[in-house]
């Protein structure tokens, strides 16, 4: 068997030059094109960022005027009134708040939840674990009407409370799954040992688990503060004023000018927030997708 | 504290009063997921019912009272010609834009498969569609299909695809409308589902593969017979999501179309928007975003096959 598969392996370094390089230069024009459509339009916010008005605002149907690069030197202009002429360090903020006290809340009900369901409750955990995460594919889109209900009866309308209240609803499943799988990957053996040194589980818990999770807790603090920026349903249908709204809802709702779009500066808000998110994600990615396909792939 | 101290503490406590709370695993372990299993419950389940009540009742936002009407916010909602198109533009979008999705990501899964020079840069790029706050991305593609400026139409006509008399409005007609919003949903998904089968392919055990070639099973015979039955629970991860996801989306039919032209572009979720929360309508808001329903069961049902189907297999 083994001689058969190296035999088989000899016979594919074997295969004549111009096949592999054929197949090498289609792998590269492949990636190339799928490159492109990921990236092209960020690069657009890119250019729209910083290209001067007088080039950026040129009718498409003008053929010698090519819009894909800078036919006038770049310009900070539209970066300055975004951040001096417009609200968008406001939203920063709330964004900022609203993002710090859900990850709070997310920590500290799905990081303890997720070690009960890995350990404590046995069968049960497992089946509790997939229910909780089920809930998370309850889209906003279905809950916002009685959310809007429910906000109101509060008083919370035109309220960052009213998110702070909503967003757990999808942290605190994700957050509890994503802990649950990182629980289970600690062995068990050093949580009973601690308990054999005479630690009560609880101790062995605070003392033995918890400093091994710190990667697991900064993978949740990472994406319940990704999901809370990138919501945009709840924020559209709770908040109104100007003044209390989240970048994902000021960006795209209230940099307008009457029926004008400001583009510069919302290409460039768009960018601002996309880029920092994009690299922070790029760490956590391979937790993200164990989350995912735990269950549909086999360890 | 020493070791043998604990221990006897341990000791006394355990013969005085039975274990304490903090050694009891059960009791320990209801307590310890109780906040998180209360905060979901209370907070997605009750409004899940009551998106069910409010759909039978006569609601609005202002006032805080239910009226049982039945049926009356179905029938209405049935009879209304916007909220059809709707209905069929959800399944259009949703079955169309999965469907190029997953031809694209079975083919770009494989390419990250293979090792070469930059991979990692190029996971990041293609990556970015996905990690970007979808009304963010959404409004670049609005400034990209805009009617005046569009760098699309420029291009098209730089290339010789658009003639000199041709031009294409993309937001004012329901055809080019639709093609950009499944054009969005597909640029945003793409990475998503890629990676999720990537984790798939590179979690399969390369001796099946090298046996397969052993036998003398060629490309297509080993993609069928082998590497898809492999990847089937990664495959139906990938598209229940992606389902999920763009089914209920409301983000990029909101910001790219509002629904226009002429409300021909609406979906499920972007309809229920402007008829329970601009209308103030919430019940024939909820009666909308009630047909939505069916998809979640769907998809719940499909993801407990896989996770069961994996129980047994361990």
């Amino acid at each position: 068997m083994a001689v058969a598969v190296v035999a088989a392996r000899q016979r594919a370094r074997r295969r004549p030059g111009i096949a592999r390089v054929v197949g090498r230069v289609l792998l590269y024009v492949l990636v190339l094109a799928f490159t492109l459509f990921a990236v092209m339009p960020f690069y657009w916010m890119f250019l729209t960022a910083f290209k001067q008005n007088r080039d950026l605002y040129v009718g498409a149907t003008v053929a010698d005027h090519i819009p894909w690069i800078f036919n006038l030197p770049p310009t900070l202009e539209h970066v300055r009134l975004l951040f001096q002429g417009t609200p968008y360090l406001q939203w920063l903020g709330n964004t900022f708040l609203v993002g710090a006290v859900v990850v709070v809340i997310t920590l500290i009900t799905a990081v303890p939840a997720g070690y009960s369901l890995a350990r404590l409750v046995g069968r049960w955990g497992q089946r509790l674990g997939i229910a909780i995460f089920l809930t998370y594919l309850v889209p906003p889109t279905l809950l916002f009407i009685p959310f809007a209900r429910l906000v109101s009866v509060l008083g919370l309308q035109n309220s960052l409370w009213a998110l702070i209240l909503i967003y757990p609803t999808f942290t605190i499943p994700f957050g509890t799954w994503l802990t649950m799988g990182f629980f289970r990957s600690i062995p068990r053996e050093l949580e009973e040992q601690a308990m054999i040194d005479g630690q009560s589980r609880l101790g062995a818990i605070l003392r033995v688990v918890l400093p091994l999770s710190v990667p697991g807790i900064l993978t949740v603090t990472g994406f319940a503060f990704t999901l809370v920026l990138q919501e945009f349903v709840y924020a559209l249908t709770f908040i109104s004023s100007v003044g209390k709204m989240t970048v994902s809802l000021g960006v795209p709702v209230a940099l307008v000018r009457g029926d004008v779009y400001y583009w510069g500066s919302l290409m460039a808000a768009c960018l601002i927030t996309s880029l920092p998110l994009a690299l922070i994600y790029n760490l956590f990615l391979d937790r993200f997708i164990v989350g995912f396909t735990a269950g549909a792939v086999k360890g | 504290m020493s070791v043998s101290s604990r221990l006897s503490r341990g000791g006394t406590i355990q013969r005085g009063e039975g274990l304490r709370l903090a050694d009891r695993s059960d009791r320990l372990g209801a307590l310890m997921a109780a906040p998180a299993l209360l905060y979901v419950l209370v907070l997605v389940g009750i409004p899940f019912i009551l998106a069910l009540i409010l759909a039978v009742s006569e609601s609005t936002a202002g006032s805080l009272s239910f009226q049982f009407v039945g049926l009356r916010n179905f029938a209405r909602v049935v009879g209304d010609p916007i909220f059809r198109r709707a209905l069929r533009n959800t399944l259009v979008f949703t079955l169309i834009s999965q469907g190029i999705v997953m031809v694209l990501a079975t083919t770009l899964a494989r390419i990250l498969n293979t090792p070469f020079r930059g991979r990692r840069l190029v996971r990041f790029l293609i990556l970015m569609p996905w990690v970007a706050p979808v009304a963010l991305s959404s409004m670049a593609w609005v400034w990209i299909f805009d009617s005046t400026f569009s760098v699309i139409n420029w291009t098209l006509r730089a290339v010789g695809l658009l003639g000199p008399r041709e031009w294409l409005y993309w937001f004012g007609d329901p055809t080019l409308a639709s093609i950009a919003i499944v054009t969005v949903h597909v640029w945003r998904m793409l990475p998503f589902s890629t990676v999720v089968l990537l984790a798939g392919l590179s979690s399969l055990p390369r001796e099946v593969q090298e046996a397969a070639v052993v036998d003398g099973a060629g490309f297509f015979r080993r993609l069928l017979h082998v590497e898809l039955p492999l990847l089937l629970p990664v495959l139906t991860v990938a598209v229940l999501f992606g389902m999920v996801f763009t089914a209920t989306d409301l983000g990029v039919v909101y910001l790219l179309t509002r629904g226009g032209p002429y409300n021909t572009t609406h979906v499920l979720a972007s309809y229920a928007f402007q008829q329970g929360v601009l209308g103030a309508d919430l019940g024939q808001g909820a009666a909308i975003a009630v047909f939505l329903f069916p998809v979640l069961v769907l998809v719940a049902i499909g993801m407990l096959r896989v996770a069961r189907g994996t129980e047994v297999g361990h």
